[in-house]
Parts: structure tokens; C-alpha cells; sequence
């Protein structure tokens, strides 16, 4: 498992696309914002919690389509399937590496973003938390998406109408958590809630994602 | 025979009229669905009938 | 008397639908029109409400059933990853775009509603939100079924899709409720004594959801019978194809 753990982690950021892709596509966000919103530093600073935390989630998006989509034309997930790894492992292991390049990078950076945005200095550590917290469920979810639309010609767009919906429990808290911070409230309850759906994306989905590749895969 | 609707006369109207109007949309799509495939349906059934029958 | 689990039998269900079908449409015809009748042209404008109250006959119903009908799809998946019962998964299917229907009339009759009550058409209040998270779990749901070109495959995967969707579409709702404390008033309809509607309203009201609850029924029948007929033809033409 960690030896593919590190062949994932090594595609990625060999195939040069995955990793840089992402977080360019977060920095973009972040500049198209303040000019399509206006230079106000009160508006910029009421909104920066909400449009990091989009950003994070479109950046996460945009390479879901190849977690398993590649493995599946050349024949290596067939391979996988039937290696001794059980199947539910090998998804978190492909969640965890597109976690490790993007939702992890996503969220070092979003602290410079930030500043872009103009985000309250209360809400810097709450940023990078929730983040840190919330980004796994969104590599997970994503994963369990990722299964259902593997052996499609066109999933990318069906991909993003079903994993949308589910990001919105994590998108809600995340944002909440940061704004709340942004304001100088206590944010422990969105994070703690937030946890939670990521400890039960965690340890639930696997099954459902694997699932879906078994059936993709007969 | 038409009641008073007061002030809100356009909104009820307007709740009604689209509210049924996506029913009846709805019924026409799930009926014309139910034609078709029966008809598709009938003429491959006799089609088959037929190929049976000329295969005797 | 006969196990339920006979009707998932394809041909039973057909015979059984085939009087059910029409049964439960002219009841459903019968009932939302007199309640709407009733509802429209005979009750009282209500003290607060003025005549806007008259929505809600078509507002709680359609909300009622936009909820069921993703709530029966929920146990039809499950029927059919458990026991692999066909109509059931078809079933599910079929009701998918009756709901996505009922979600949407009762977003937009809620939208034309709060208009003069709320003083907008739209809120970002947890009750619509939720109602728009549901639309957009609808249209997730009927994209993949029509994406995927064998049946069982599609089947399997959008049951699963249905499953994960529950739980995350509960979720949402407790997130959205989080989010914002929201202007919609609470349950229209009550156990809970102490009523909170006249009988006035009420009769017309339960006419109007028992018909919905039927129009429901008969437009899954109707949808489950073409989607058991699709099948059919599609099994005849592989089996053509294989002798030709």
C-alpha cells in the first residue's frame, strides 16, 4: 500500500498536470475575484472566508477525473483490483495521494491568498485548520465520484454535477468556521462538525467507492 | 364566480398557472414516454413474430 | 396472501400495475381537483396572509412528495442492492424526475409565496436551500442514470449514488440550518396538538396531499411499466442480433 501510496504520489507530480494545476487555478481565483467584486478591503474582507474555501473545492475538483480514469485505460486498476490490496484500500490510498498534492498545497497556500483578499488576521489559523480538516473529505468524496464515473467517455462534467451537492455539508462548515474566526468568534463547533463529516467520509465512503469500481469493473 | 384575490391576484395566478403547467408537462412527458416505447415495442414484437415464421 | 416480494416478478408487476395504474390516476385526477377547487375558490383569505394562503395547497403537497419521492427511491435502491429485485431499480428510476418536478413547483411556489410575505422572491433561508440542494441531487441522480449504457451497471451505481446522496442531502440540511436561522415558518402541519391551521384550510389541504400522494403513485407505475416494456425491447434486439 505505501508503495503505491508513493507511485501515485510520483505520477502526479511527475505528469506535471495534477499538481501545479490546482493550485494555479486557486491563485487565478484569487485575483479574478477582487477584480470582478471591486479593491473594497470591507467587501474583500467579508467575502475572503467563502471564496477560499470555493477555491479549494473547484481546485480539488479539477483533478478528480484522472484519479481513476487513467489507471482504467491502461489496465493498472483491472491489475489492482485483483491484487491482494483490497480494493477499498487502494481508494484511500489514491484519496490520500490526491489529498498529499492537492488539498495539502491548497492549504499552505491559502494563508498568502489571504492576505490577497484581505482576510481578517483572527481568521489566518482557522483558515489553515479548517483546511487541513476539511480538504480529506473533499479528496474522498471526490474519490467515491470519481468510481461511479470511471468507465465513462465524458465524466468529467457528470463528475462535477454529482460531487458538487455532496461538498455542500463541508463547504458550509468550512467557510462558517473561517468567517466566524474572521470576526473574532469561536470556531470550534463548525470544526468540530466538519471533523466529523470527514472522520465518517473516511471511514465510510472507501466502501461505497469501491463498490462502484467493483461494479465498473465486471 | 372568481374570487377576490386582493392585492396578491398576480402571485396566486402565477403560483397556479406554472405549478400546473409543469404537472401537465410532467404527465405529457411520462404518457408520450409510455407511447412510444409500447409502439417500439409492438412493431419489434411483430417483426420477431414474423422472422419466426419465415424461418419454419 | 401473497408475499409482496411477488410483485417484483416483472410480469405480475405489469399485471397488477395494469389496474392499479389507472385506478390510483383518476382518484388522484378526482382529488386535486376538488381540493384545488375547494382550495382556490372556496376558503377564506386568512387574517395575516391575505389571500396568498391559497399556495399553500399546491406548496405542502408538492414539498410533501418532493421528500417521499427520494425517500422511496432510498428503499428501492436498497430493495435492489439486496435483493436484486429489476423493478425495483426501475421503480427508483421512474421516480426520480416526478420528484425533481415536486421539488421544483415547491420551490417555485415558495419563491411566488414569499414574494408578498417576505418581501422577496428568493432567501437564502435553510428550508429553500435545502429544497435546492434536493433539486440538484435530482439532476445529479437522472445525469448518471442516463450516462451509462448498461442497464444492471447504472442500476447498481446510481442505487449507490441514492445512498450517499441520503446521507449527505441530511447533512446539508443540518448544515444549512447551522448557516442561517432562516424566515420560513415552521411545519404547516402538526401531530403536536394545539393545531395551527383551521379545519377551513385543513380539509381541502389533506384532499390536495393524499392526490399528490397518488399522482405520485400513478406516474411511478406508468414510468416503472415503460421502463420494464425499454427493457424488454432492448433484451429482444441483443437476442436478434445474436442470431442474425
Amino acid at each position: 500500500m505505501i508503495a503505491l501510496l508513493i507511485r501515485d504520489l510520483r505520477l502526479a507530480v511527475r505528469a506535471g498536470g495534477g499538481f501545479g494545476l490546482g493550485l494555479g487555478f486557486f491563485l487565478i481565483l484569487a485575483v479574478l475575484v477582487p477584480l470582478g467584486v471591486g479593491p473594497d478591503p470591507a467587501t474583500l474582507g467579508v467575502i475572503a472566508p467563502g471564496i477560499l474555501w470555493i477555491g479549494a473545492l473547484l481546485a480539488c475538483l479539477l483533478s478528480l477525473d484522472r484519479l481513476f480514469a487513467l489507471d482504467h485505460e491502461d489496465g493498472s486498476l483491472d491489475l489492482l483490483a485483483t491484487s491482494p490490496i483490497p480494493l477499498e484500500g487502494v481508494v484511500a490510498v489514491k484519496a490520500a495521494a490526491h489529498w498529499a498534492t492537492t488539498g495539502l498545497p491548497l492549504a499552505l497556500a491559502a494563508p498568502v491568498l489571504g492576505i490577497l483578499l484581505n482576510l481578517p488576521g483572527s481568521g489566518y489559523t482557522v483558515l489553515v485548520a479548517s483546511l487541513l480538516l476539511g480538504t480529506p473529505a473533499l479528496s474522498m468524496i471526490g474519490a467515491f465520484g470519481a468510481a461511479l464515473t470511471v468507465g465513462l467517455k465524458r465524466g468529467g462534467l457528470l463528475l462535477s454535477l454529482l460531487v458538487l451537492p455532496l461538498y455542500v455539508p463541508t463547504l458550509v462548515f468550512g467557510a462558517q468556521a473561517v468567517a466566524r474566526a474572521a470576526q473574532g468568534l469561536d470556531a470550534a463547533t463548525p470544526l468540530l462538525l466538519m471533523a466529523g463529516i470527514t472522520a465518517g467520509s473516511i471511514a465510510l465512503l472507501p466502501f461505497a467507492a469501491a463498490f462502484a469500481l467493483r461494479i465498473n469493473l465486471r | 364566480m372568481m374570487p377576490d384575490l386582493g392585492t396578491y391576484a398576480t402571485e396566486i395566478l402565477l403560483a397556479y398557472a406554472v405549478s400546473l403547467g409543469l404537472l401537465a408537462a410532467l404527465i405529457l412527458w411520462v404518457w408520450a414516454r409510455s407511447r412510444r416505447v409500447t409502439r417500439d415495442m409492438d412493431l419489434l414484437e411483430a417483426r420477431l413474430k414474423r422472422g419466426a415464421n419465415a424461418q419454419d | 396472501m401473497a408475499s409482496l416480494w411477488e410483485y417484483a416478478n416483472p410480469v405480475k408487476f405489469m399485471k397488477l400495475s395494469g389496474w392499479l395504474l389507472p385506478l390510483s390516476a383518476l382518484l388522484a385526477a378526482v382529488l386535486i381537483v376538488t381540493g384545488l377547487i375547494w382550495g382556490f375558490f372556496l376558503t377564506t383569505e386568512d387574517f395575516r396572509q391575505g389571500s396568498t394562503v391559497k399556495i399553500i395547497f399546491l406548496h405542502v403537497p408538492s414539498a410533501l412528495m418532493a421528500i417521499n419521492a427520494w425517500a422511496m427511491m432510498l428503499v428501492a435502491s436498497l430493495v435492489w442492492l439486496i435483493r436484486r429485485h429489476h423493478v425495483s431499480a426501475l421503480a427508483a428510476k421512474a421516480a426520480a424526475p416526478v420528484g425533481a418536478v415536486m421539488t421544483l413547483i415547491a420551490l417555485f411556489t415558495g419563491a411566488v409565496w414569499g414574494q408578498p410575505m417576505w418581501g422577496t422572491w428568493w432567501a437564502w433561508d435553510p428550508r429553500l436551500t435545502s429544497f435546492l440542494i434536493l433539486f440538484l441531487f435530482y439532476l445529479g441522480y437522472m445525469a448518471l442514470w442516463s450516462a451509462i449504457d448498461d442497464p444492471d451497471t447504472a442500476a447498481d451505481l446510481t442505487a449507490v449514488l441514492c445512498l450517499v446522496g441520503s446521507v449527505f442531502a441530511v447533512l446539508s440540511r443540518y448544515a444549512a440550518l447551522f448557516w442561517n436561522q432562516g424566515l420560513h415558518q415552521g411545519a404547516s402541519l402538526s401531530v403536536a396538538p394545539g393545531t395551527r391551521m383551521d379545519m377551513t384550510y385543513k380539509l381541502p389541504l389533506y384532499l390536495c396531499m393524499t392526490g399528490f400522494g397518488l399522482l405520485f403513485l400513478a406516474l411511478v407505475l406508468a414510468g416503472t411499466r415503460t421502463e420494464i416494456r425499454a427493457r424488454r425491447a432492448r433484451a429482444l434486439l441483443t437476442r436478434e442480433r445474436a442470431h442474425a
